[in-house]
């Protein structure tokens, strides 16, 4: 079988991840780098939907408070280890996904984002009353001072981030190649013609909206452990839902990558600020180059490379 | 086939948009290897019968029976797998996909289980050289005139590989030149033994093709009968002409 640049590259970001893991004594590398992988998670996984379906979410905070939430619950309840917490959370978060897919047979377009939006706002209410979890008081995580093979738990957090980040990248990259990718591309295309075609229109949304939830509950399942507090406000952060959004937008929907790219450019960028000015300037930030790609470049940046190779092959001649 | 050796089997089929009835109790059926012709005047319930055979809607009364199969409440998805391929009036391209992509979709999904998966690019070839696109397979599609739109409809629903094909209104805004090469598409595909149904507004091109035409009127079936009975009926006149 003939290994492609793509799973050379897997591995290499894996390598270089542990080198750094290695070599940086600076802990807040890892922590950036934890923040900015999340984030690259929740992007790819949004556009699994948004961009390859054509499928908008606006809930994504709701999947990822689930996720947090159903860690910390279970936590709670018995002292599972990490791995075993993110598993249930992603499942947990499919099937609520899973959920979602059927809200797509009545709801095209603008409705079902504002569904969407409207269900992670009762998931919210839900935690915000559920004294289990610490209702909106929150909850306190208690963290490993140390942890066998790594330096720190937080570098441990930041190889396990990455981790999860290259499965999901493959996965979202499985899905937009293969024939299931040219189903999906097709119904956000056009459902009906779709259908028409051949194309299980519901089956695949389903397959969509189950992946989605999973890559979501995922990525929140580690979070209560990362930040050692949680509470409903921090979980449903609007930063997380927006950022969902903005960055396979300015990285561009329809590629694998696109998400990736957006995730590690506005995520740098976002750490960069949060360190030299404040983070309370992040969303603000978010928001003005979100409406810059949307207005000058709504397919992203890889929509721009596309366009100047085009130019650059018709005008060369 | 069903038991009358029918291809295609409508019974008794109504079809209503809340109170209004663009279908009313409308029977028809094709044979195979039939060219079959449905005609009316504009919002007569041509489209809308389509959407019901191909399961783009689903009607409220009556039954639809392919080769002896019940299809009325098989999704459209369905339909298409076991054969059934239709263009659309209005057309509707896959607009982010190149031309050769949107041929993909129904190569890679209603014929993935009766087409060799290697051949799809060079079958998908075949098909778009037959309406004139062999150079342009890797143009995108969300920048094509109408016409060349309804010629991909047609090449679309052909990579299908279909048995019975629905053309609706595929000849709109053609030349006089257009219309014959598409009519050369059809016969050489019915010759390979396709059904096919042909919803046109284009009467030479109707009356040259069909061996047996439906006229619909205001959802009711006012006709049927071979070209030459349909001329001569007074209600296919009085319907198109409004009196
Ligand atoms: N989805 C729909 N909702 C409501 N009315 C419809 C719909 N589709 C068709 N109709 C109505 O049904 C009638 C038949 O339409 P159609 O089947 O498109 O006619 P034709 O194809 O013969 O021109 C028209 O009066 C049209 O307005
Ligand atoms: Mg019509």
């Amino acid at each position: 079988m003939k290994v492609s640049g793509f799973w050379i590259g897997i591995v290499l970001m894996l390598a270089a991840g542990f080198v750094l893991a290695g070599v940086a004594d600076n802990q807040f590398l890892f922590f950036a780098g934890y923040v900015i992988l999340q984030g690259l998670i929740m992007a790819v996984a949004w556009n699994v939907l948004g961009g390859f379906t054509g499928y908008v979410n606006f809930g994504s905070a709701g999947f990822f408070a689930i996720g947090a939430y159903t860690a910390i619950a279970l936590h709670q309840f018995a002292e599972l280890p990490l791995l075993v917490l993110i598993v249930i959370a992603g499942i947990v978060c499919g099937l609520i996904g899973l959920g979602t897919g059927y809200l797509t047979l009545r709801l095209r377009g603008v409705y079902f984002a504002i569904a969407t939006l409207a269900m992670a706002i009762v998931f919210e209410s839900l935690i915000t009353n559920w004294d289990y979890v610490g209702g909106s008081a929150g909850a306190y995580v208690i963290t490993p001072a140390e942890v066998p093979f790594f330096d720190s738990f937080i570098e441990m957090m930041f190889i396990l981030m990455l981790v999860l980040s290259l499965i999901c990248v493959a996965v979202s990259r499985y899905l937009s190649m293969s024939r299931m990718g040219r189903g999906l591309a097709s119904i956000r295309d056009d459902e009906t013609a779709a259908e028409c075609m051949g194309v299980p229109t519901l089956r695949l949304k389903l397959i969509s909206t189950t992946v989605m939830g999973v890559m979501m509950g995922v990525a929140g399942a580690p979070f209560p452990f990362f930040v050692t507090y949680i509470n409903p406000l921090s979980a449903f952060d609007l930063l997380i839902a927006v950022n969902a959004i903005a960055m396979p937008m300015i990285g561009g929907t329809a590629v694998w990558f696109g998400p990736v790219i957006g995730a590690l450019l506005l995520g740098t960028i976002q750490q960069i600020v949060t360190v030299t000015i404040s983070s309370e300037l992040n969303i603000l930030i978010v928001g003005a180059v979100l409406i810059a790609f949307v207005a000058l470049a709504p397919r992203g940046i890889v929509g721009l490379f596309q366009d100047f190779a085009r130019k650059r092959r018709e005008g060369g001649k | 086939m069903d038991a009358n050796g029918r291809l295609l089997d409508v019974q008794g089929l109504t079809k209503r948009f809340g109170g209004f009835v663009a279908l009313n109790n409308v029977s028809m059926h094709l044979d195979p290897r039939e060219r079959l012709g449905l005609i009316g005047p504009n919002g007569s319930g041509k489209t809308t019968m389509i959407n019901c055979i191909s399961g783009a809607l689903f009607n409220e009364e009556g039954s639809v029976v392919f080769r002896g199969e019940e299809i009325t409440g098989l999704p459209a998805f369905k339909r298409a797998e076991l054969g059934i391929s239709r263009s659309f009036q209005i057309p509707r391209p896959f607009r982010t996909m190149s031309i050769l992509e949107n041929m993909l979709v129904p190569m890679e999904y209603a014929a993935w289980g009766r087409v060799d998966h290697a051949t799809h690019e060079d079958r998908a070839m075949e098909i778009l050289a037959l309406v004139g696109f062999q150079d342009r397979a890797r143009e995108n599609s969300g920048n094509l005139t109408q016409v060349d739109l309804r010629k991909l409809e047609l090449a679309r629903a052909l990579a299908a590989q279909p048995d019975v094909l629905v053309s609706d209104e595929s000849m709109a805004g053609l030349s006089s030149s257009e219309v014959d090469e598409v009519l050369e598409i059809l016969f050489k595909l019915n010759e390979r033994g396709v059904a096919v149904i042909m919803i046109e507004h284009i009467m030479r091109a109707v009356m040259r093709y069909c061996e047996r035409i439906y006229v619909l009127d205001a959802g009711q079936l006012i006709a049927e009968g071979t070209p030459e009975e349909i001329q001569g009926n007074p209600d296919v006149e009085r319907a198109y002409l409004g009196e």
